[in-house]
């Protein structure tokens, strides 16, 4: 029996708020955290995830309390990521409520850190987030797909091919991949279904497929032809576009092993 | 009623704690490592995570095995996870270690069933994800869920019985390559693979059903 695929509604939050950026920039306020959380669980989400998405940038620490909040009323797994740089923070989240830990700065700065928090809480709890763009990489001078990693919310470059990066990142004893496509992130074009298919086909651990969901058809593709093991989108769920259970209706009559 | 929560520090036991805090919001739950308060609890829940061994080993050091026996005759007992595996006979993680014996079974890593079935080549370890499990027996856990709901897992050892063994303590199996048991009981003590606290509204109704029930 294959495990179900995972929808998973993401938020993005900010000061305290859920937000939703069009390529990073351009904020739209979407609402307090824990009401949309809880919505979302109401609806019947396999997961939750919740990045601080400034937390890196302004080295603020991850808002603990809203963790706290979310995690008292919402009996699904919840992935919480933004600003995760020592195994002390890493800790107070998981204490806070979390399930599981997003990792992507520190990860590229300190490769170590993944190994150590792997070994330390658990692989099963440590997500590496990858936020990737597509490149040309001429100096390298072929022609095939390539994706380039960024760090701080997608504003540096890192020059570390994300495939490569992905297999190293599960050879460090990281549990899943958090694939953001920053082309497709909120541009509503549908992920770049390359880029997931690369990552999956060549790692053993979950892949998340993220950026660039318009609408349900999607995330059927996301699964069937990105080969992920879970969609993950915000704007289509956070303006009441669908529901989850619309969502999950789809990719079942898409004939997608699904929870309903 | 009181409803103790075995701490062996090891893992978060707050979602365990504010998922029964949610279903049986007039109890009382205590997260606790205290041998006393487990022997004067009315329910005991015994979750898990991480290594098996590991977890005896802060079983032992936190001087808890006699109160764990206790419980396991005495009261409504619900293991979870490791906390689960830990009542089969033996298991092979960590170079071997035994159990407490309440269940005939092993509980043996995944990629010992793995290796011999082809269609298993993708499937990752741990097993992490929402899974079905089919409900082998009715039992009052089972009440108000239904047969083939999906639960929430996430391990990379799965208990299975010895050959031979009498089936009649599986409640629940699923199948991740191989199957194995997802669920298991006797008398007063029930105990589950998956993660109840993780497992939106029909994890929410085991552990009602669980806080009601008188252990027979």
């Amino acid at each position: 029996m294959p495990l179900a695929k995972r929808i998973i509604p993401c938020l993005d939050v900010d000061n305290g708020r859920v937000v939703k950026g069009v390529n990073f920039v351009g904020i739209r306020d979407a609402g307090d955290p824990v009401e949309v959380a809880k919505r979302y669980n109401q609806q019947g989400a396999d997961e939750i995830t919740f990045l601080d998405i400034t937390a890196t940038s302004d080295r603020r620490d991850t808002l603990l309390h809203v963790v706290e909040e979310v995690a008292r009323e919402v009996f699904i797994p919840l992935t919480v990521g933004g600003g995760v740089r020592e195994l002390q923070d890493v800790h107070n989240l998981l204490n806070a409520g979390a399930d599981k830990i997003s990792v992507n700065s520190t990860a590229v700065f300190k490769p170590e850190f993944i190994r150590e928090a792997s070994s330390h809480f658990g692989s099963q709890c440590i997500v590496v987030a990858i936020d990737a763009k597509q490149t040309q990489w001429l100096e390298k001078g072929d022609s095939h797909d390539r994706w380039e990693i960024f760090t701080h919310g997608g504003r540096k470059a890192t020059g570390i091919d994300a495939v490569e990066w992905a297999i190293k990142m599960a050879d460090f004893g990281a549990g899943e991949i958090l694939l953001t496509s920053m082309d497709g992130d909120g541009t509503k074009a549908g992920y770049d279904l390359k880029l997931t298919k690369a990552v999956s086909d060549a790692t053993l651990i979950p892949v998340i497929a993220s950026g660039g969901v318009g609408n349900l058809e999607h995330l059927v593709e996301g699964v069937k032809l990105g080969g992920a093991d879970a969609v993950l989108a915000a704007s289509i769920f956070h303006f009441g576009e669908y529901t989850v259970q619309q969502a999950k209706q789809a990719m079942r009559d898409a004939g997608v092993e699904i929870r309903l | 009623m009181q409803i103790a929560v075995i701490d062996l520090g090891i893992g978060n036991l707050r979602s365990v704690e504010q998922a029964l805090n949610a279903v049986a919001p007039n109890s009382n739950v205590l997260v606790t490592s205290d041998a006393e308060t487990i022997d004067q609890a009315d329910r005991v829940v015994m979750p898990g995570q991480g290594a098996v061994g590991t977890w005896f080993n802060a079983l032992s050091e936190r001087g808890l095995e006699q109160a764990v026996r206790n419980s396991l005759d005495s009261k409504p007992m619900l293991g979870i996870c490791v906390g689960m595996q830990a009542l089969f006979d033996h298991c092979e993680e960590d170079g071997g270690v035994d159990g407490l014996e309440l269940f005939a079974g092993e509980v043996r890593h995944f990629s010992n069933f793995h290796q011999q079935g082809a269609t298993a080549s993708r499937l990752k370890i741990p097993q992490m994800g929402w899974n079905q499990v089919s409900q082998r027996q009715d039992h009052a856990l089972w009440q108000g869920i239904d047969d083939q709901s999906h639960f929430y897992f996430v391990h990379s050892f799965c208990a299975n019985l010895k050959l031979n063994a009498e089936q009649d303590c599986v409640y629940g199996e699923a199948d991740y390559g191989h199957p194995f048991i997802a669920a298991v009981g006797r008398d007063n003590v029930f105990a589950v693979q998956f993660h109840p606290e993780k497992s939106h509204n029909d994890g929410l109704q085991l552990l009602k059903n669980f806080t009601q029930w008188n252990g027979e």
